[in-house]
């Protein structure tokens, strides 16, 4: 925001401002760290400053930092507790009781969107620990290695990525039985393909570099090769792919939550929340489109950080 | 030093390389011309170990050379690429990539070493935590030098080691690369396809035509334009041609 700013002040404001920010930037920005650490730090830095100069992914970061704070306070936050019912207040419209209004059987529903957040953003931040260093080790290994082992190994991704994602989900669910880990579980199943693929497309480019080359000469051994040179250079397009994939992920764990396939009751999930409010969906709006917009919110958070990551960190698409 | 019969290297169906034979004295260069493509690039990584599918003998310091090589070959022979834009790790400061081999070879007392090879190759001790990005063509020519003498090796490989710099550059990495051999022995192969470059560096050199190694003479030799293959008359003609104009 402060940016904007700085072509229209004037030229002693910007003086003004520049002196106070001098010491910290010039270590941070200089051409001659004295250190690792200095020369790390201004990587960093200068990644940030190109990252917050993009007004939409700031909005994402934000977004998604105020929803991750607010789901892990959210016994703070929560009006009352989310499984207290209340019968006689049943579907009542929002007030100062009950801000977002009550559920059919008189639940919070404020209260209830608050903790539901920690099981879907527990069930994405559970999936994309599980299939992000998975798919990226799987391609990896295969790109560096090529031959048998990269035949193998794609194949198997190849059958992996021939199940439509919500199909093999659903069938993995109902085969074992409804619930979170199995969610997870079935979510992650699908879900790791495409990191190995952009892992692998990325090692190919990188591996036939001279400065791969160079580390070969110096008599590394493979697996110090793809750990500390090629995997570093993989990991942006990864962050930009993964972050990009939470919102479908979320998508998916709501999807299998409202046909009763997620989490069960009375668990709080958002996808669960809706499907048993959608009798209500004429009469008592609120309570079926809170939920909707907690799913928005965060899919559009993570997509705009993904696409503000994207420009940063991805610098094939610079 | 160096001792290469009749090597044979083919990419698939393709025989980039057909019969090439040549040796190098201990402490001595050999340079190796000829068009793009006339194999002269694929020969050096042949023997930098960075191309497996071989045939023929191929001996450093009087021991053949298989397939795979050990971390003793990486310490006797290093080698630096043409381009120092793709030389060099994008994500790795200057004091990485020189730290690299130290580690990789076990070697201890890796701040001095660092700071000496940058004062060898002529680099101010401030870029040592820089990114290649913020240094110059020819400073990360350096880097990479700095970086194939690391380890202390015996052999040099150069592979077009100044194609890529402008000329007033050229001239200064050329000297550092003669000093370097004067002040520590080294043994160099040097492949280029400038004629007077690979004069400069090499008492002797090989001339490659589709793979085969048509004619060796000497550099004076060649300057005096005492030619004996009609394809090093042509190349010659060609160089002092491009001086001219």
């Amino acid at each position: 925001m402060r940016r904007i700013g700085y072509w229209t002040r004037g030229y002693g404001e910007r003086d003004a401002a520049s002196v106070t920010r001098t010491t910290w930037q010039a270590w941070l920005l200089t051409d001659a760290p004295a250190s690792r650490g200095q020369a790390a730090w201004g990587r960093r830095y200068r990644l940030w400053r190109d990252f917050s100069r993009n007004p939409l992914a700031m909005a994402g970061l934000i977004l998604i930092v105020l929803l991750v704070l607010a789901v892990a306070f959210a016994p703070l936050l929560a009006l009352q507790d989310p499984a207290a019912q209340n019968l006689p207040q049943r579907l009542a419209k929002p007030s100062a009781a009950h801000w977002l209004g009550t559920d059919e059987l008189g639940r919070d529903v404020f209260s209830r969107v608050l903790f539901g957040g920690r099981v879907t953003l527990g069930m994405v931040v559970a999936i994309v620990l599980l299939v992000a260093p998975f798919g990226l080790a799987v391609g990896c290994v295969a790109g560096y290695a090529g031959g048998m082992a990269d035949r193998v190994l794609m194949r198997v991704t190849d059958v992996f990525l021939a199940f439509p994602r919500l199909i093999l989900a659903l069938a993995f669910v109902a085969a074992i039985r409804p619930g979170i880990p199995s969610t997870i579980l079935a979510i992650a199943l699908t879900a790791w393909p495409p990191y190995a693929r952009l892992a692998r497309a990325e090692t190919l480019t990188i591996r036939g570099a001279d400065f791969i080359a160079a580390v070969r000469l110096t008599g590394a051994s493979a697996t110090r090769i793809v750990l500390r040179h090629i995997v570093p250079l993989c990991i942006g397009s990864l962050i930009v792919r993964v972050t990009l994939d939470m919102s479908s992920i979320i998508l998916t764990a709501a999807a299998l939550g409202f046909l009763g396939m997620g989490a069960q009751p009375p668990s709080p999930e958002w996808g669960a929340m809706i499907a048993t409010a959608r009798r209500f969906i004429l009469e008592q709006w609120w309570v079926p489109l809170v939920p909707g917009l907690a799913i928005f919110v965060a899919s559009l958070g993570f997509n705009l950080l993904g696409d503000g990551l994207r420009d940063v960190l991805d610098p094939k698409q610079r | 030093m160096i001792a290469v019969q009749d090597l044979r290297v083919r990419f698939g169906a393709m025989e980039a390389v057909k019969g090439v034979s040549f040796a190098v004295p201990h402490g001595g260069a050999f340079g190796i011309v000829g068009e793009s493509g006339s194999g002269k690039s694929t020969v050096l990584r042949a023997l930098a170990g960075l191309n497996a599918d071989w045939t023929g003998r191929m001996s450093v310091a009087g021991q053949a050379l298989g397939p795979k090589r050990s971390r003793a070959f990486f310490r006797r022979v290093q080698m630096v690429f043409q381009d120092p834009y793709g030389s060099l790790h994008p994500r790795q400061t200057v004091d990485r990539a020189l730290g690299e081999p130290l580690i990789v070879h076990g070697i201890g007392d890796a701040d001095r070493r660092i700071l000496r090879a940058l004062a060898e190759v002529a680099l101010p001790a401030a870029s040592r935590f820089r990114y290649p990005h913020q240094l110059s063509g020819g400073q990360r020519q350096r880097v990479a030098i700095a970086r194939a003498l690391m380890a202390e090796p015996e052999v040099l490989l150069l592979d077009e080691p100044t194609s890529a710099l402008d000329v007033s550059v050229q001239a200064e990495v050329l000297n550092l690369l003669a000093d370097l051999q004067a002040a520590r022995g080294l043994t160099y192969v040097m492949v280029s396809h400038n004629l007077p470059v690979v004069a400069h560096l090499c008492p002797m050199v090989g001339v490659m035509q589709g793979g085969l190694m048509v004619e060796t003479l000497s550099a004076a030799d060649l300057r005096a334009g005492r030619t004996a293959h009609p394809h090093t008359t042509a190349l010659r003609a060609l160089s002092t041609e491009l001086e001219e104009a």
